[in-house]
């Protein structure tokens, strides 16, 4: 028994390095990978999830994606969207992050405050702007109103919704990209800066010639991470508009949830989710090669 | 002098106006909590008012929220905890054996639209009988838990000196033993900060729940989602229950402050 024990530990000390990660490795293939690979053969098929079983129609699925107008409504969306979060986070996060970027009593206290927007459980904080947004009652029109502006329809119009969304994610996204760069700003080496200063370059110049060039990797990165995110983002668009006013704000990840789970519609709905993953993945690879070729240089 | 005096007056005056977006909305979302029906379709909005906890007492009483919380946290904490029996041996040989190939896995995981996995699960769960049940709940959730804790810990596991756990061997520890008795109790911060990430992460999750679960499972951010959905908009419900669901997450947010900044980063800068 007690040889047993011992040539147990023996094996998993000469295996260590495939025994500690199987359970892992194991768990993961079955929660993950398997997911994936029945996705893809999904996608091949045509089932309506609880009418008979799946008929394989090979590409059909695809094809019939590039002559759907909805596809081709959602893929805007996405990128008008994304295009539009993404940009004003990384400026905005970049521009505050420099604001914030020197020895100031209250330091920590503003960067525990910006943690909590990304925190904060997602569906909870939509519902609040939901309320905040009301075109009639809402708190937000009261404020454009106390200075003068007019009230804007914000969800509730095709015109502005997807620039309301967009100011959630903003609202809820930005104080993490603030933060990652912060972190590098503050690891940025000191000489540069002093040589700068030295030579008598203004503040601008500083920006753009010394911090800027240093701390694009890191902006780089949190673009990256952002992206991950933000290309499949749910939560915000499902509670504030569920893709409405019409179709107005369906992103092409709703719709492909819409497809799957309203409609029931699962080879097409699969197929939907297959580009959306291509999509990501497309645009992981682009800013890997960004952020290599920052690096090299 | 004085010009350093006016300059520092504008920066915190800079600073007030770059902190007030993200404090509102959390004060919004409590005050309206603390209003009456009638007071939060007031308009102009009601800033001062008499607060009142009547909402809080209805989501309790009405809604059955208490069941909801206990859901949610049963599912995050039993989530976290199979991560961490499981992802801690991985993470630990992905940074003492440098298998590279493992973590770019694991980066997958975290790429991959949820809606891929979703359909899967919801056609094998309904198969089996499985929709809303906690087995469905977990499994699921481990999907976000489990990738999280793994990458977080590699980091920290990382950062355990490896002379420590020489030293362990050379004192007749066997090379387990060292992970048990040298890099775990070395990593205990580390631990309890994934541990937590995972938790927010999965205590947060609505699109497997919302899909998944159903009356005996239901998580809180469907509980709270499904506020908008009774017709008659519950103004004061809402902010009640939003309240109520984003408490133990900034207070968790709160406690590894130092660290999660870092911990959100790590995927992307290593991937």
């Amino acid at each position: 028994m007690k040889k047993l024990k011992e040539k147990i530990i023996h094996f998993v000390d000469n295996h260590m390095h495939i025994v500690f990660p199987a359970p892992a490795i194991i768990t993961l293939f079955i929660i993950v990978i398997f997911p994936i690979i029945y996705n893809i053969y999904m996608s091949f098929n045509k089932w309506k999830i609880g009418l008979g079983s799946p008929n394989f129609i090979g590409l059909q699925n695809y094809i019939d994606a590039f002559y759907d107008p909805r596809f081709w409504n959602g893929l805007k969306v996405m990128l008008y969207f994304s295009g539009l979060s993404l940009s004003i986070e990384i400026i905005l996060g970049l521009l505050i992050a420099v604001y914030f970027n020197k020895e100031f009593k209250g330091s920590n206290f503003v960067q525990t405050i910006y943690i909590f927007p990304f925190a904060a459980t997602p569906v909870a904080i939509a519902l609040i702007w939901c309320i905040m947004l009301n075109p009639q009652i809402g708190v937000l029109n009261y404020f454009l109103n106390l200075i003068g502006l007019p009230g804007s329809l914000w969800v509730s119009s095709p015109k502005t919704v997807i620039l309301s969304l967009v100011l959630v994610d903003v609202w809820k996204w930005t104080p993490m990209v603030t933060l990652i760069v912060l972190a590098g700003l503050k690891s940025l080496p000191k000489d540069p800066y002093e040589a700068a200063i030295i030579d008598g370059a203004n503040g601008f110049q500083i920006f753009s010639y010394i911090t800027l060039p240093l701390i694009r990797p890191v902006l780089i990165t949190a673009l990256t991470l952002r992206s991950l995110d933000n290309l499949k983002e749910f939560d915000i668009i499902y509670t504030i508009t569920q893709g409405g006013p019409g179709i107005a704000s369906e992103t092409l990840y709703l719709y492909s949830y819409q497809t799957a789970f309203k409609f029931f519609k699962a080879g097409y709905g699969s197929a939907l989710i297959i580009i959306v993953f291509l999509l990501v993945l497309l645009f992981n690879v682009v800013m890997n090669k960004i952020r290599y070729r920052s690096e090299v240089l | 002098m004085i010009k350093n005096k006016i300059y520092k007056i504008l920066f915190y005056l800079g600073m007030i106006m770059l902190i007030i977006p993200p404090i509102f909305v959390f004060i919004w979302m409590l005050m309206t909590g603390l209003k009456t029906g009638v007071q939060n379709i007031e308009y102009p909005p009601l800033f001062i008012f008499k607060p009142t906890l009547e909402n809080f007492r209805a989501v309790f009483q009405q809604h059955n929220f208490l069941k909801y919380l206990i859901n949610s946290f049963i599912i995050a904490t039993v989530a976290t905890i199979i991560s961490l029996f499981i992802g801690l041996p991985a993470a630990y040989s992905i940074a003492r054996y440098r298998q590279g190939m493992l973590s770019i896995g694991i980066l997958v995981a975290r790429m991959t639209p949820f809606v891929s996995y979703l359909l899967p699960w919801y056609i094998i769960f309904r198969r089996l009988n499985l929709i809303d049940t906690f087995t469905a709940m977990i499994t699921t959730h481990l999907i976000i838990t489990l990738p999280m804790v793994v990458w977080l810990m590699i980091a920290f596991f990382e950062g355990v000196p490896k002379e420590l756990e020489e030293a362990a061997l050379i004192d007749g520890c066997v090379r387990s033993e060292t992970f048990l008795r040298v890099a775990i109790p070395l990593s205990r911060n580390g631990i309890f900060t994934s541990a937590i990430i995972a938790f927010i992460f999965s205590w947060n999750q609505f699109l497997f729940s919302l899909v998944l679960s159903g009356p005996k499972t239901r998580t809180v951010p469907v509980a709270v989602y499904n506020f908008m959905s009774y017709g008659k908009i519950d103004w004061g419900g809402i902010g009640a229950a939003a309240s109520i669901i984003v408490f133990p997450v900034l207070v968790f947010a709160f406690i590894v402050r130092k660290r999660i900044v870092e911990g959100l980063t790590r995927g992307a800068l290593k991937g």
